[in-house]
């Protein structure tokens, strides 16, 4: 039964009390009962409704009804009733599932209107990740030019002129370089090496240096070639640099890159400048090293359970001679190098069966990397 | 290249079957990269380092699987049994070598009354096994011993060899040889060639002579095993494009010691299959000893190098398994000298003994340890700012692209003024270049995206282009943006079109306005006080569509719609929009520092004004106008919406514009804004605009 504001005939302190605590309990329980937006606003305007709402009848009934003796008495108390009402009716929220949530709700399985992010090139971002697990050990990040000369790509390199190794690296050459040394000509640097004795040149040891940049070969460019790729390099050199050092530092980046589960393995290999040389494996982070991916052959490590990686080796002391003068003495210091393709291991990282998608900036293939 | 391990195993008993050797061996870089066929028949695909021409042969291979397993190696000698019959005749066949240093050694054997036929079924088959087609007996035995023990020898017709000796020389300029393979070759001085009295007969180290090679008809054969110049042969073998199985050997450096052994080899195979009789003894003509002189090993410097404890024992019984002698110098094993091997040209210092012992010890049983640091560590000077620059672009949605650093003549000369890079070797034409600008890349990548209907494209590439400059080549820095027009309109705000008139310009100043607030975001990382843009583009942007950006008056960026006669030679289609960022220059700039500015405590007050301009009078006059009334309240001035047609006439434009005024000292009263929009009224009309009702 709704709340309806009655005529006072007594006027004794008792009497009106008890009429405003009825009036305030009824707003009060009002209050809690409404539902949606609409009772809310039906409940404001029946109790505060100017023409009519329930404090301006109880202002009506109540106050300019009272005896003049009680008038002042009933203005007190009526002030306060309408001040605690306001308070009731101003708190009062919707609870409950009003009626018309059905009506109001949205679909939200609608798909979400998704602003354009760009995605990092995986080659990048996989070269950015490699270089931040050597940075994280000390080593700072060096550069230097894309068209070397033949000195800083081979020959202090320990790539003799003439020398076989250089077959291997199928070299892209500026041209018109016939008149000038060999030393001095130019071509498109065929590794990050040569920065390892540009940074020699110019700064001494204890150096720790890892070398992230563009290398090109004359390969033509298929599934898994491309006259154009990313190296990241790496130099430690100090007076107390082992082969073991080379090994427990590559094999802590491999796990801080590929996981702590992945285990290394290193083989003999050859680079003019690394003596002794190794090929790092690193056990297939696709299979885990089983060589297989359920019934399946695992086709990234060809089922042995291991993926070559990159190549390092100690500093080869012919090496150290080109920079001796920088404080790079042989008999004293000693150093490991390493090198690494950022495009293979992006390929394999991603499961991509394709080196071109990297180069040929297809948004249907960078899109999935956002 | 292809070994047979049971080949391997005629030299050296081994207990493991074929799969264990080929990880064993593969352990000690004596790599097995696949193993094919089964049984007697299985076949290794080797990978063997440049530097190992000893092992690149079956007894090489067994002469490490001997070291690997600690077992004996057997002797490589002509078995007793075959020893073939010499007779008493002197086996004298002149040999003049004029050029010592280029063939330091010749050895020479005679066969005599010997038949030619088809190969013993056993060596045929080897033959074959390792992908060599089996021709004849005398020639099958040369290729036979290259494969058994590595050393490359030659077989000739000794009855073609006119004059009855053989000459090391160097050519005739213009000389001419028609090598075994069918090819005539016309020698130069710089070639090494083995010449009868008359002519050439082989080119040294690289390939025999046609004309004295061995026939069906021959029946005296002289057997050559010579050693080498390395260099020589290899600048031969590229001069003539001639890269066979001896060169390859040769180059790398074949066993000094090994050219008498490997005639008798080859002569006791073809006395076995075709009879005969050895004539008197070797010849051998040494003009040169190739000296290996020992070297000096440390145990401390083992142990500075690799770090661990090796045990003396197991270093000494690495290197004497692997042929090395060992002599100990001074007291208790502290210092060996080393004697190499003759087929171990590869090993001349004590580091190249140190990496045999780390090789044979096993790489993965060095412990993993981490060396102790005291540097400092440094970023490249502008990484900061290439990470600013490029998180901006991913969050504006650019992707991030990679293109070929190579580009075309044709190229290079429409989209750069500067001195190209050229290829001496280019992979084709259309990548004969070394990029001079980033623009050809990204249309490349824009037109290989709309070619397959991915419309909504935008692409950022950072990199560097590659130019001489005064005779220097330099590698400045640059970024280049590009998007398609359809993607720079699903940017606008729905909604927010500044121009609201219809047609194409409207949509073109809108795109295009899409495009510039991109550059303005990225340019905004930087350092500056202010931007102005002007037309001064190149001639492949759009005239009326493309804009210069001057920071602080130093050209930084130009950007826009690409121009048509470009977008029509690239078959774009559709319109593209490119941006090309000179990072040397903004590099030099520095990343812009934040200062914080008191937020204001003061309502702002916007007013608008309504005018309509002739086309010719750009926002930017406007814009200036009112700065320059040098108003301290002036918060900001911009156009709220352009419309062209309608009631206004055709050259005009209507323009709304809004001025927001805001004072740090207290609110505004209505009769000081009145008289600053009135001074920014009269500015407006200055430029000849007429304000609107």
């Amino acid at each position: 039964m709704a709340y309806t504001v009655s005529k006072l005939t007594d006027y004794s302190a008792e009497a009106l009390e008890k009429a405003a605590a009825g009036c305030v309990r009824a707003c009060a329980d009002e209050a809690a009962a409404v539902r949606n937006d609409a009772e809310l606003k039906a409940f404001r305007d029946r109790w505060l409704g100017r023409k009519s709402g329930v404090l301006t009848q109880i202002n009506d009934l109540w106050l300019k009804g009272a005896p003049k003796d009680a008038k002042r008495e009933a203005g007190i108390l009526v002030n306060e009733l309408k001040a605690r009402i306001q308070e009731l009716v101003d708190g009062a929220q919707v609870s409950g599932s009003g009626d018309d949530a059905d009506e109001q709700r949205v679909d939200i399985s609608l798909p979400g209107v998704r602003r354009p992010i760009g995605a990092e090139h995986p080659v990048i971002k996989t070269t950015n990740e490699m270089v931040r697990v050597f940075q994280k050990l000390g080593y700072s990040v060096a550069d230097g030019p894309v068209v070397e000369t033949d000195y800083y790509n081979f020959e202090a390199l320990n790539f003799p002129p003439n020398h076989p190794a250089r077959d291997t690296q199928d070299t892209l050459f500026i041209a018109g370089q016939q008149s000038k040394p060999q030393r001095e000509r130019l071509l498109l640097r065929t590794h990050t090496s040569p920065v390892q004795i540009r940074t020699m040149e110019t700064m001494r040891p204890p150096i720790r240096i890892v070398i992230p940049g563009t290398v090109h070969r004359n390969d033509p460019p298929d599934a898994s070639h491309s006259p154009m790729f990313h190296q990241i390099e790496g130099l430690a050199v100090d007076t107390n640099i082992t082969f073991g050092d080379l090994k427990g530092t590559l094999d802590h980046a491999m796990k801080e890159f590929f996981g702590s589960s992945v285990k290394t393995s290193f083989r003999p290999s050859f680079f003019p400048f690394t003596e002794p040389s190794a090929e790092m494996f690193v056990s297939c982070f696709i299979c885990g090293g089983s060589g297989k991916r359920g019934n399946d052959p695992c086709r990234p490590c060809k089922q042995t359970g291991w993926i070559e990686i990159l190549g390092c080796g100690m500093v080869d002391p012919n090496v150290f001679e080109f920079v001796k003068d920088n404080a790079y003495d042989p008999k004293r210091v000693s150093g490991f190098a390493f090198g690494m393709g950022a495009d293979r291991i992006a390929l394999l990282k991603y499961g991509v069966d394709d080196l071109q998608l990297f180069f040929n900036g297809d948004v249907r293939f960078l899109g999935q990397f956002a | 290249m292809k070994i047979s391990p049971q080949w391997v195993r005629e030299f050296v008993d081994l207990t493991v079957d074929d799969h264990r050797l080929a990880e064993d061996l593969t352990g000690v870089g004596i790599a097995v990269e696949g193993t094919s066929g089964t049984g007697s028949d299985t076949v290794f695909e080797m990978e063997i380092g440049t530097n190992r021409p000893d092992a690149m042969n079956h007894y090489g291979v067994a002469r490490e699987a001997a070291a690997v397993y600690d077992v004996p190696l057997k002797q490589l000698s002509v078995a007793s049994g075959q020893r073939p019959v010499k007779t008493s005749q002197e086996s004298s066949f002149p040999i003049a070598v004029e050029e010592p240093q280029l063939c330091p050694r010749f050895s020479a054997r005679v066969v005599r009354g010997t038949k030619i036929k088809v190969s013993p079924a056993k060596i045929a088959h080897r033959l074959q096994l390792l992908d060599q087609r089996p021709i004849s007996n005398a020639v099958d035995a040369t290729n036979y011993v290259l494969w058994e023990m590595g050393k490359p020898t030659h077989v000739f017709d000794m009855d073609l060899l006119e004059g009855g000796r053989l000459i090391i020389r160097k050519a005739r300029e213009g000389e001419k040889l028609k090598t075994l393979d069918g090819v005539e070759r016309k020698l130069t001085s710089e070639d090494l060639v083995v010449a009868d009295a008359k002519r050439p007969v082989g080119l040294a180290g690289v390939m025999g002579g046609f004309d004295t090679m061995i026939t069906d008809k021959t029946r005296n054969i002289l057997i050559e095993s010579a050693w080498w110049d390395p260099v020589t042969v290899r600048k031969t073998s590229r001069r003539h494009g001639l890269h066979t199985d001896a060169s390859h050997r040769f180059e790398r450096g074949a066993d000094f010691e090994s050219t008498i052994l490997s005639c008798d080899l080859v002569a006791a195979l073809i006395l076995e299959s075709g009879g005969g009789e050895l004539v008197g003894d070797a010849i051998d003509v040494v003009s040169r000893k190739i000296d290996q002189a020992p070297v000096v090993l440390r145990l401390s410097e083992v142990q500075r190098i690799l770090g661990g404890n090796l045990d003396a024992g197991e270093i000494f019984r690495i290197l004497k398994k692997l042929g090395f002698g060992l002599i100990p110098e001074g007291q208790a094993d502290a210092q060996i000298r080393v004697h190499i091997p003759s087929w171990r040209l590869d090993v001349e210092r004590e580091i190249d003994v140190i990496e045999e012992i780390a090789r044979l010890h096993g790489y993965d049983k060095f412990e993993n340890t981490l060396p102790a640091y005291s540097g400092a560590v440094v970023e490249l000077p502008n990484a900061a700012m290439d990470a600013s620059l490029r998180t901006r672009a991913l969050a504006l949605g650019y992707n991030e692209a990679v293109s070929l650093t190579f580009i075309s003549h044709a190229d290079a000369e429409r989209f750069s003024s500067a001195s190209v890079l050229e290829l001496e070797n280019p992979l084709s034409e259309e990548a004969s270049v070394m990029r001079t600008s980033m623009a050809p890349g990204m249309l490349d990548m824009l037109a290989w995206n709309l070619n397959r209907d991915s419309e909504n494209v935008r692409l950022f590439e950072m990199g560097r282009v590659y130019e001489m400059r005064g005779g220097e080549r330099v590698e400045p820095a640059r970024a280049c943006l590009g998007a398609t027009n359809t993607a720079v309109k699903s940017s606008l705000p729905v909604g927010g079109a500044l121009d609201v008139s219809k047609g194409e310009p409207a949509a073109a100043a809108e795109a295009f306005r899409g495009f510039k607030g991109d550059v303005e975001n990225l340019l905004a990382a930087f350092a500056y006080r202010d931007l102005s843009f002007d037309r001064e583009t190149a001639e492949y942007f759009h005239p009326g569509r493309s804009a210069r950006v001057l920071m602080d008056g130093a050209v930084v960026a130009q950007f826009g719609q690409i121009a048509e006669s470009v977008k029509a030679e690239r078959k774009l289609r559709q319109d593209v929009f490119l941006a090309e960022l000179d990072l040397e220059r903004l590099h030099a700039r520095g990343l812009r520092t934040v200062r914080f500015a008191p937020l204001g405590k003061y309502p702002a007050v916007e007013r608008d004004f309504s005018f309509v301009f002739g086309d010719d009078v750009e926002f930017e006059a406007m814009r200036r106008a009112v700065m320059g009334l040098g108003l301290g309240v002036l918060r900001s001035f911009a156009p709220v919406e352009i419309f062209r047609g309608g009631s206004i006439a055709p050259g005009k434009y209507s323009i709304l514009l809004r001025a927001r005024l805001q004072s740090d000292e207290g609110t505004l009263r209505d009769e000081q804004i009145a008289q600053w929009s009135s001074q920014i009224v009269a500015a407006l009309q200055g430029l000849g605009g007429v304000q609107r009702a």
